[in-house]
């Protein structure tokens, strides 16, 4: 049976309101919004932070003496404090600000793998990864004569987690895997995984682009040594992102880019790098973007993320129920513990006719393989047509999606 | 019938559908079901369009004076978007097409409804075909 949310459908209607872009009409019917895998939309105060950076803060940080760059420095690191607090970090050193999740991961493998890896090495990933949880590991792999090794998964999408194990070897030095599948939804057991790792003595990277928008994330619970996410699918700016690292790794890793803003001292012989997580944070950053991002933390958290988990539980529950009385479609992935993200194939339609008759009816899905084509591989499909939900979506609009789904396959056939 | 006169049937053909987008797309997918098939076992991978997120191949014959084409998709509107522009090319000569400047895409409002990977594959498809419509051409100068 549905659980009764305790963010009532009441409550829904006025955050929708916060979100200026949900009150567009698509093809002249009401945007059905359902492609916030892809990128979330951003509520009011978000939009106004952002606009007020530019309007009476702006300046460059970490530089001037004068006010406005005084100021503006106080506000970008409380935005590092208020990331810290949301991902209940140790230290706010550990919070370094990144483009986004492929720049954070990139980051790791790039000065990771500069000081550890060696020829021989393995690095441990799953087979439901984004290619940018595999292609900077690939990179790397091609460079220092390192294997890259996958653990399989099951028919309904989780980790095989015996696999796992067999995998953990004495040449495994990092294992990096998602919290939260963008194609599947399948929540991984990242806190049993990272313990697995660690009795072995492997540090964990996970990326936490998909778990960040719906599940309370705690770093130092889960004990994972990095953890990444994109501001962008948390309601907050394009641009900008997380590398959550461990103190001890990250003191001893070697910067990623150089340039302004990384350094204590440069002369030509030598430069002396300065300390967290300044070291990571070459040039000037996306300032406008930590000012948003903390904005959105604040949002979300108003609402609270608990009751975001179990409200969008109630959505993915419904739109599961409503697509499987859908004949000819067929549900992919089907872990036992999911996120509000829900993919699936239709009998003899391609997913791109689905998403582009869906389109003319307001409704915005992802199409495709969603940059996870090894997994497309591995379950014999093109692709699929994906919806992902926030906490703005309603019961209502699933409705509407499943008729107009229908009518998308009576079109179709 | 010249090119124009295959556009402007095409383009009232839509126009009957109004403003009725299921209508519109039925017809198109109709049409997908019409598409002159390339045969099964000369579907190989070179006659593969690229920047289309579904399949799409294209083939093409020349008799010495007319060029055909041929064309699969696994999409069902990808066939349907085929088939409105080997109508329209088909069955003309190699310099006819080369010098062809199709306006019908715009009138019948397809492009604007075609999401970007979309509307790259119609480009890359329309290119394909004058570009062996172009090989022809040279190959017939030569003889
Ligand atoms: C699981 C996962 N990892 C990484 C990324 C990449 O995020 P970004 O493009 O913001 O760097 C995404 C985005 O789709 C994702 O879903």
């Amino acid at each position: 049976m549905l659980e009764e949310s305790k963010i009532q459908t009441a409550n829904i209607a006025e955050y929708r309101k916060d979100f200026p872009i949900l009150s567009r009409q698509i093809n002249n019917k009401p945007l059905v919004y359902f492609d916030n895998g892809a990128t979330t939309q951003k509520p009011q105060v978000v939009i106004d932070a952002v606009s007020h950076y530019y309007e009476h803060l702006n300046a460059n940080i970490h530089r001037g003496v004068h006010t406005l760059s005084q100021e503006i420095t106080l506000a970008y690191e409380d935005a590092r404090i208020k990331v810290q607090q949301h991902l209940n970090a140790a230290h706010s050193h550990e919070i370094i600000f990144t483009k986004g999740t492929t720049d954070a991961i990139n980051l790791v493998a790039h000065s990771f793998g500069k000081k550890y890896f060696t020829s021989g090495d393995e690095i441990l990933i799953s087979a439901m990864e984004h290619h940018s949880n595999i292609i900077p590991w690939q990179q790397l792999c091609e460079e220092k004569g390192c294997e890259l090794k996958v653990i399989p998964i099951s028919d309904s999408g989780e980790i095989l987690m015996d696999a796992f194990e067999e995998l953990l070897t004495s040449k495994t030095k990092i294992v990096a895997i998602t919290h939260v599948s963008n194609t599947l939804g399948t929540i991984n057991p990242v806190k049993d995984m990272i313990a697995c790792s660690h009795r072995k003595g492997i540090p964990v990277l996970i990326d936490g682009a998909q778990a960040v928008p719906h599940l309370a994330v705690d770093v130092q619970n889960l004990d994972a040594d990095f953890y990444c996410f994109s501001a962008h699918k948390l309601f907050g700016p394009t641009g900008v992102g997380v590398l959550y690292g461990k103190e001890i790794f990250l003191n001893e890793l070697p910067p990623y880019q150089t340039g302004g803003g990384v350094i204590l001292s440069v002369d030509f012989q030598k430069t002396t790098f300065a300390p967290l997580p300044l070291k990571f944070e070459a040039g000037t950053p996306h300032i406008a973007g930590g000012i948003g991002l903390a904005a959105a933390i604040d949002y979300v958290n108003q609402i609270g993320l608990n009751n975001i988990t179990t409200y969008e539980h109630y959505l993915l529950e419904h739109a599961t129920n409503r697509l499987q009385e859908i004949e000819g479609v067929k549900i992919i992935g089907n872990a036992n513990k999911k996120a509000a993200v829900i993919s699936f194939i239709v009998d003899s339609c391609h997913p791109l006719d689905v998403g582009t008759l869906l389109d003319k009816q307001g409704i915005a899905v992802r199409t495709g393989h969603h940059c996870t084509q090894p997994l497309m591989k591995l379950l014999g499909i093109p692709g699929t047509v994906r919806a992902s939900f926030a906490f703005y979506n309603t019961i209502d609009e699933i409705d509407v999606f499943a008729e107009a789904l229908k009518k998308t396959i009576r079109l179709l056939k | 019938m010249n090119f124009a006169q295959i556009e402007n049937e095409i383009v009232e053909e839509f126009e009957l559908f109004g403003d009725h987008w299921e209508a519109r797309y039925e017809h198109l997918i109709d049409m997908g079901k019409s598409l002159p098939l390339i045969p099964e076992k000369e579907k190989t991978d070179d006659l593969l369009i690229k920047g289309c997120q579904s399949k799409l191949w294209l083939k093409s014959y020349f008799d010495g004076t007319l060029v055909t084409y041929m064309a699969d998709s696994d999409a069902i509107i990808t066939k349907g978007i085929a088939a409105l522009i080997i109508r329209v090319l088909s069955h003309h000569t190699p310099d006819e097409i080369v010098q062809a400047e199709l306006q019908f895409i715009d009138k019948i409002g397809l492009k604007e409804h075609l999401s970007p990977t979309r509307a790259n594959g119609l480009v890359s498809l329309i290119k394909q075909m004058k570009l062996d419509a172009l090989a022809y051409l040279s190959k017939s100068a030569k003889q």
